[in-house]
């Protein structure tokens, strides 16, 4: 197992918002995260790499393990390393160029060759899927790139500081569908190697992209095993209403 | 109200809008040609060059106050840039108590305090204990004027990046302070800058905290412990003075002042721009 969550809690204040969530996810597989509005999908992902409590009033317990190791001992930086994020919005650096941007988490952490993160940053680029449009204007701003071809340039940011897990937390909200198409095709590539926990609102989505998927309702996690039966033959009721789509 | 009342009020109120917006801009325009009619008609090559000549002699210039400006400028922007560029991130970034809110409200009285009385506190502070007018305690109290214009607006620039390039760069496993130094405080960068030169701006012109502090100096000063001369009190003490000459070289300092504030005001709107495409 990559991931082990063990009755994991988690606050906004006096908001409980997830409630003794247990699962484990195995190496190299995607486990979607799916669920209405509110019930803790995001919470969740944002407790594996502890952004959760960088928020003032938000707090977790329980046990999270990464490796064997409990993540609540590991420095949180040196997490997020090992842990990366796609978030739900674009957020390329404003000020960076494209080349700037994907080798951020490296030149802030110290890495000065430059070709070494050149070469990084080309690689990371490819993985992404992104080279090919981009490499003739490695220079220009990062922000001048469109919606879908921005959330690739940040998974190319995110892969560049070489993580284990990623978590993308509804990526293609924002998208259209033919850049919808381009990230999942990517995300079925990015499994070979990297262990993959989306949130999404997507329920078809889920069932393209996903090994493993887990409903959360309200902060409790409903159910959760293999896609296909969850989609096909659902154990619990309110799973099987949710994704008949008779609420949510 | 039948309808062609309507049409004529509306015409009526869209007229006054007008006029008031067209009165706003007036002084300027007034002030603007009056200083170049009479002004730039007396500026020379040795307005820039030479010092200003004793009564009775024709010609000489405010090179002494042009310089001595520009020195005033440079070591109150010394203390004040610093002070309001760290104070608005510890506010933006790290104030969220009861002091907090107390350094804003200080801030915000601050910077509509009367500039006579900043000149008043820097007097007793400076020039009392050393016995004497000097261009630091000069640069002192422009220095408290910049200081809370900078500050507010250093806070303001920094919380308008959104949260979300935050969390990408600490996602990223970057520590925090290199998140605010290379992500946060260089998006806001040319809105800090912007915020910078307009407070140059404004001390540019100021006269009052100056005049018990830097006192004025007819000759050359590099030190910054001797009365210092400045284009707003070089201005003032011309202008009041009964003769013609002096009158003169006091509306070329104006119009040159203004020039100043001017090109300082098109040079931030410019950064400003530059960066926002």
């Amino acid at each position: 197992m990559k991931i082990k969550i063990e009755k994991l809690n988690a606050w906004f204040g006096k908001n409980q918002a997830l409630k003794n969530v247990s699962l484990a996810i195995p190496v190299n597989t995607v486990l979607a995260v799916i669920g209405p509005s509110g019930c803790g999908k995001s919470t969740l992902v944002r407790c594996l790499n502890r952004m959760h409590e960088t928020i003032g009033s938000a707090k977790w317990e329980g046990k999270i393990v990464l490796d064997e190791e409990s993540i609540a001992d590991f420095d949180p930086v040196t997490l997020r390393r090992r842990v990366g994020m796609i978030f739900q919005r674009p957020n390329p650096f404003p000020t960076m160029s494209i080349l700037e941007n994907v080798t951020a988490g490296l030149r802030l952490n110290g890495m000065r060759n430059k070709k070494e993160l050149e070469s990084i940053a080309e690689i990371s680029l490819k993985k992404a899927a992104l080279w090919e449009e981009v490499k003739e204007k490695l220079h220009q701003p990062g922000v001048s790139l469109s919606g879908g071809q921005q959330q690739r340039l940040c998974i190319a940011r995110a892969l560049a500081v070489d993580p284990e897990v990623l978590l993308m937390d509804e990526p293609c909200s924002s998208l259209d569908p033919i850049s919808t198409t381009h990230i999942e095709e990517l995300i079925h590539e990015l499994r070979e190697h990297y262990t993959i926990v989306i949130v999404t609102h997507n329920m078809q989505q889920a069932a393209r992209v996903s090994d493993d998927t887990a409903f959360l309702y309200m902060g409790d996690l409903v159910e959760h095993g293999a896609t296909k039966k969850l989609f096909t033959n659902p154990k619990e009721k309110r799973t099987e209403e949710y994704i008949t789509g008779r609420f949510g | 109200m039948n309808y062609f009342l309507r049409k004529n009020v509306n015409r009526l109120m869209l007229f006054a809008t007008f006029i008031c917006a067209i009165l706003a801009m007036i002084p300027l325009v007034l002030i603007f040609s009056d200083l170049l009619i009479r002004g730039g008609g007396a500026l020379n090559f040795d307005f820039f060059t030479q010092l200003p000549k004793p009564v009775g002699e024709t010609g000489g210039g405010m090179a002494n106050a042009i310089a001595g400006t520009l020195m005033l400028i440079l070591t109150a922007s010394a203390m004040g840039v610093p002070v309001g560029v760290m104070g608005g991130i510890y506010l933006a970034e790290f104030g969220k108590g009861r002091f907090s809110s107390w350094v804003r409200f200080s801030a915000d009285v601050l910077s509509g305090t009367p500039s006579i009385v900043i000149g008043i506190f820097a007097y007793t502070l400076f020039v009392l204990p050393m016995k004497g007018f000097s261009g630091v305690s000069g640069s002192f109290a422009l220095a408290i004027i910049m200081i809370p214009i900078i500050l507010r607006t250093t806070e303001e620039m920094m919380r308008l990046v959104p949260v979300s390039l935050r969390e990408g760069a600490l996602a990223l496993g970057i520590h925090r302070w290199k998140m605010l130094t290379f992500v946060v405080l260089k998006t806001a960068a040319s809105g800090i800058i912007t915020a910078i030169m307009l407070a140059v701006a404004r001390i540019a012109g100021e006269t009052a905290p100056l005049l018990f502090t830097t006192l004025g100096n007819q000759y050359w000063n590099f030190s910054p412990l001797e009365p210092t001369a400045a284009l707003p009190l070089q201005i003032y003490t011309f202008s009041i003075s009964p003769y013609e000459d002096w009158q003169r070289q006091a509306l070329a300092g104006a119009f040159v002042l203004i020039v100043i504030i001017f090109l300082l005001n098109a040079l931030s709107r410019l950064i400003f721009h530059e960066n926002k495409n």
